[in-house]
């Protein structure tokens, strides 16, 4: 472990596990450091960006975007675990990731992920076009610097900014396909936004002890769960009225409005599930339900949204 | 002194050595089998990723460039 490193741990009351020697990854150690599960939510949002963006490009370097966002999202979440790996140790949903348990160095992971992060920002910069290679080295400044090492620890409204990181991608692949961006990017842009945060609340509400213990200020820690579930239903009731709102602009078609409108009152009955349901295991239940749904709810209406665009391109 | 030459021929007949009591330590660092296995396939991978960029960039070169300034360069 560097002394930067030991003087930060020190600094936030945490310990990591006794040092690793290092050399002890496996290549799937290095590929859990990319956080795959949120890499191919990526790809699939980013996915929607390029197929729906008015340019089309070649598909070599369709592929190649979005082989860089991949790779830049992953970067972003190998530094992450590199900041994050105090807290990562004492919380049970992260504990067993690479550097907690050892099995890699947080040299390796910052090394990894410095490496990544400028070869994906260089080379779509040069291959792709280079306001493409800026937005995704925005969003990887963003998500390192501006969520991980500051929002996180320091406020409640963490993830609310801090979710832009995870929003920006489809952004990012309409620059590549089209160089520049438009008011439907930002509005895919703006529905993964306010969908971060009762999707994470939803989450937070029954790992609050977890948070607690690591000393991140979630909103359950902070504010209590009945503001979390308060703040899950008004995000909803936000969140579902914009995923709507490509219809009502005419940038997508009938079937997405009943996909939009169908998931999304799926969406507004849990989330007000959640806000009544708020003791035992009723409650913890309505949250891991809101937070399941959640994820097929995104996935559907960008699904429709690809699916309607595949249809129109044949 | 016939003695003394004798035994000065002795002396500098060649003496079987005695294993060392103790092993002398191997330079370095010593890796287990499982670090072996897994260094290995760092190295595998690492080259797999090489390989796969080295025809990556080629075929966007060829992309970028026109397949008719590929193919139809003068010779």
């Amino acid at each position: 472990m560097s002394d930067v490193s030991v003087g930060l741990n020190e600094k936030r009351g945490l310990s990591l596990a006794p040092e690793a020697p290092g050399g002890l990854a496996s290549p799937r150690d290095y590929i859990a450091l990319l956080k795959p599960r949120v890499m191919s939510l990526v790809i699939f949002t980013a996915l929607v960006g390029l197929v729906r963006a008015p340019d089309h490009v070649h598909p070599v370097i369709a592929f190649t975007a979005l082989l860089c966002i991949a790779v830049g999202a992953g970067a972003a979440g190998a530094l992450n675990m590199w900041w994050d790996a105090d807290i990562d140790a004492v919380m049970t949903r992260t504990k067993g990731r690479p550097i907690p348990s050892g099995r890699v160095t947080p040299q390796e992971a910052l090394a990894f992920g410095l490496t990544l992060s400028a070869f994906s920002v260089v080379v779509l910069g040069l291959l792709v076009n280079a306001l493409a290679g800026a937005l995704l080295a925005f969003t990887i400044f963003f998500y390192v610097v501006v969520y991980t090492m500051w929002l996180k620890r320091s406020t409640s409204q963490n993830i609310v900014i801090g979710g832009l990181a995870g929003a920006l991608p489809p952004m990012v692949a309409w620059a590549a396909a089209s160089g520049t961006v438009s008011l439907e990017s930002v509005i895919l842009v703006a529905i993964i936004f306010f969908w971060t945060p009762p999707h994470f609340w939803a989450l937070s509400l029954y790992r609050a002890d977890d948070y607690a213990r690591a000393g991140i200020p979630m909103l359950p820690v902070t504010a209590g769960p009945d503001e979390t579930r308060r703040q899950i239903l008004l995000y909803t009731l936000f969140l579902v009225p914009l995923a709507l709102s490509p219809v009502a602009l005419g940038e997508a078609g009938l079937a997405y409005g009943i996909v939009a409108a169908v998931t999304g009152l799926g969406m507004l009955a849990l989330a007000v599930n959640v806000y009544r349901r708020r003791t035992g295991t009723e409650a913890v239940r309505a949250a891991k339900k809101l937070f399941g749904f959640s994820i097929l709810y995104l996935f559907l209406l960008f699904a429709t949204l690809l699916a309607e665009a595949v249809v129109a391109g044949i | 002194m016939a003695q003394k030459v004798h035994r000065k021929l002795g002396d500098e007949r060649p003496k079987e050595e005695a294993p060392p009591a103790v092993r002398p330590p191997p330079d370095g660092v010593v890796l287990t089998p499982e670090q072996l296995r897994r260094r290995r396939a760092r190295s595998i991978a690492i080259a797999s990723v090489l390989g796969f960029l080295v025809v990556l960039f080629y075929v966007v070169t060829i992309v970028k460039l026109g397949p008719g300034v590929v193919l139809n360069r003068p010779l």
